[in-house]
């Protein structure tokens, strides 16, 4: 085990280049519905069971249903209303399961990425062959699927191994959503291919804001709009990014849609300032226009440390 | 710890859901259900009457609600009984002046020590549902079948002989085993309020015969959301007046539909929040869009609409 995982280096907030997304625009906002599958009786890993309590969870499996029977199709509507695009993060199971809402989504051209096979399945104490087998797995089932070649990865649960980085470089994937260090794209260490760091927040995620905070539709409403008008000032000076991660399974309450909804108009009004795209373009753009300005800025600080993910420099042979 | 080569093979990765009470189908897809005169939405009013032990074994987990300080937890003792005393007779003066109906699921334990509760709820027309034995005989998946089949008895026995034959059941904790509901149908209970797959009642098929799940909502849960989130009660009650505003809104696209919240007597029956709760089930039956209505009257009317 490492102490830090070395994926990246340390960056200070403060005089760094400036980005400037697409047509001058300042914020770089994309949602990201999480579409999940949890399986009712899912096997046992050993570091985590698949449910909170024991299986069969009812009020849990129930209301996750919920979120895909009902939840998907306000939340879809509503993101119709307003012109915005999600990027999912996909049970890639679901495809099998409910072929009706990928279906849907594509016909929206809305963005794929992979979150693992089943959100009951977790990467703890896989082997390489085993976390190859739930990235190729996820590639070609969400590409036979929606003929999209999936560019994203956000770990099923947000659970990891020291391995998962590279293989994302490995396998031609542009971004990661799961780590929380920065506003800004930053790229990963890892030996192959070029993988930025994509903002995408556990502070604005419903299922922490609602399930761990226990926030009111109201305040939730409140701080997604904070939380843009900050980004959307601090990208005035260099280009933010801002995610809004969701679970139909909360956002989609009755009692929770009117509020977003206000949230979501909010952002709509600066739409001349804020470039309401999917996680894929935002990562295409940046590996292709900052990349190496980022990474020159890095070394030019003398911040750079080298090495790759879980692997230092000291340590290479 | 390595994973067996087994954690990733995915044998129920199929079209549908991965069991097989009942199918998968979008809420774009389902006829519209109509409630009575027109109504958009029901509004399921759940009381739970819960009796909570001094000395619980927490097994496989505590209940909601269960003791928490070393024995004997005479707060918490206290003031749980407190909603059976008091807490509830509040809560039943607000829906009488309201006009609302509601159903009470009941710890069978209970049903001969509050006998005169049990008559007042009578009385007033609500519905009675079984709540289990009580609280420490949770329904899990790591029961023996015979157990709980004999739990399913005990707490039938319990209303028979209070002369009590509910059709509705709610489980300790909204827990149940992998048989529960195979069980629970074929003790002939119809309706069953621990799952919330659907904004309407569903139909779920067991060896044991059919059973409606009628859906009561987590997210509105009174416990949950004043007890462990720390909301106000004036934020409690506008987050069900807005479930039912937003579900009244979408009539014309998805029919009629269920908003399914509790009342537990050691929460809302509290004198600081019964203005809000009386207020709250003013507003529901003032409003020409809302029938209050319980489970049973629910999903008969569901039932009756049925193709």
């Amino acid at each position: 085990m490492h102490s830090t995982p070395n994926l990246y280096d340390y960056w200070p907030y403060r005089d760094r280049p400036k980005i400037v997304w697409p047509e001058g625009k300042k914020l770089a906002f994309w949602i990201a519905p999480n579409i999940e599958f949890y399986e009712f009786d899912p096997p046992k890993n050993p570091s985590r069971g698949g449910w909170p309590k024991p299986a069969p969870d009812v009020v849990g499996y129930s209301q996750r249903d919920w979120g895909n029977r009902v939840g998907h199709w306000r939340l879809m509507e509503m993101m119709d209303r307003y012109g915005m695009r999600g990027s999912i993060s996909l049970s890639t199971a679901l495809i099998d399961h409910h072929p009706e809402i990928i279906e849907a989504c594509v016909a929206r051209n809305w963005e794929f990425f992979s979150h693992g096979i089943y959100n009951t399945r977790y990467s703890y104490g896989m082997t390489e062959a085993q976390e190859r087998a739930v990235i190729e797995d996820s590639i070609r089932s969400i590409q036979a699927a929606t003929g999209q070649r999936i560019r994203g990865y956000l770990a099923p649960a947000l659970t990891h191994t020291e391995r998962t980085f590279e293989l994302l470089g490995e396998y031609d994937f542009w971004y990661t959503c799961d780590l929380f260090q920065d506003d800004q794209p930053q790229p990963i260490k890892t030996r192959q291919g070029q993988v930025i760091s994509m903002p995408y927040s556990l502070e604005v995620n419903d299922v922490i804001t609602y399930g761990q905070q226990g926030m009111d539709p109201w305040r939730y409403a409140d701080v997604l709009k904070r939380h843009f008008d900050q980004l959307l000032a601090e990208g005035e000076e260099s280009g933010t990014v801002m995610c809004i991660p969701l679970h139909a399974y909360l956002v989609s309450q009755p009692h929770r849609m009117g509020p977003f909804e206000e949230a979501l108009k909010h952002i709509a009004t600066h739409a001349d300032d804020v470039w309401i795209t999917t996680a894929a373009e935002i990562a295409g753009y940046y590996r292709q226009t900052y990349w190496d300005q980022t990474l020159a800025d890095i070394q030019g600080r003398g911040l750079a440390t080298g090495g790759f993910g879980f692997a230092p420099q000291e340590d290479k042979a | 710890m390595s994973l067996p080569d087994d954690y990733l093979v995915y044998p129920k990765r199929q079209y549908g859901m991965d069991q097989a009470l009942y199918a998968w189908r979008p809420s774009d897809k389902r006829a519209p259900v109509a409630w009575p005169e027109g109504k958009a939405v029901a509004a399921m009013i759940v009381v739970p009457i819960e009796h909570h032990m001094l000395n619980p074994t927490g097994k496989p987990f505590k209940h909601p609600g269960a003791m928490v300080t070393p024995y004997p937890d005479l707060r918490h003792f206290t003031t749980r009984d407190y909603g059976n005393r008091v807490g509830v007779f509040r809560i039943l003066k607000a829906l009488k002046a309201a006009g609302a109906r509601a159903t009470f699921p009941i710890n069978a334990v209970l049903l001969d020590k509050v006998r005169p509760l049990v008559d007042a709820i009578l009385e007033d027309g609500h519905e009675i549902a079984a709540y289990g034995v009580d609280t420490d005989h949770i329904h899990w998946g790591g029961l023996d079948r015979e157990t709980e089949t004999a739990w399913i008895d005990e707490t039938k026995g319990l209303f028979a002989k209070a002369g009590l034959s509910p059709r509705v059941w709610l489980s300790p904790a909204r827990q149940q085993s992998f048989s529960t509901l195979e069980l629970l149908a074929q003790a002939g209970f119809e309706t069953c309020l621990d799952w919330e797959q659907d904004s309407v009642p569903v139909r779920m098929a067991t060896p044991g015969g059919d059973i409606i799940g009628a859906p009561l909502s987590n997210e509105l849960d009174d416990r949950l959301l004043l007890a462990d989130r720390k909301q106000d009660e004036a934020v409690w009650s506008r987050q069900i007046l807005e479930a039912v505003a937003w579900s009244k809104a979408e009539a014309p696209r998805f029919g009629g539909q269920v908003v399914g919240f509790t009342l537990t007597p050691y929460v809302t029956g509290q004198p600081f929040r019964s203005a809000a709760v009386a207020d709250l089930l003013k507003a529901l039956t003032a409003d020409g869009g809302v029938w209050t209505a319980t489970a049973s009257q629910i999903v008969d009317a569901w039932a009756a609409a049925q193709p």
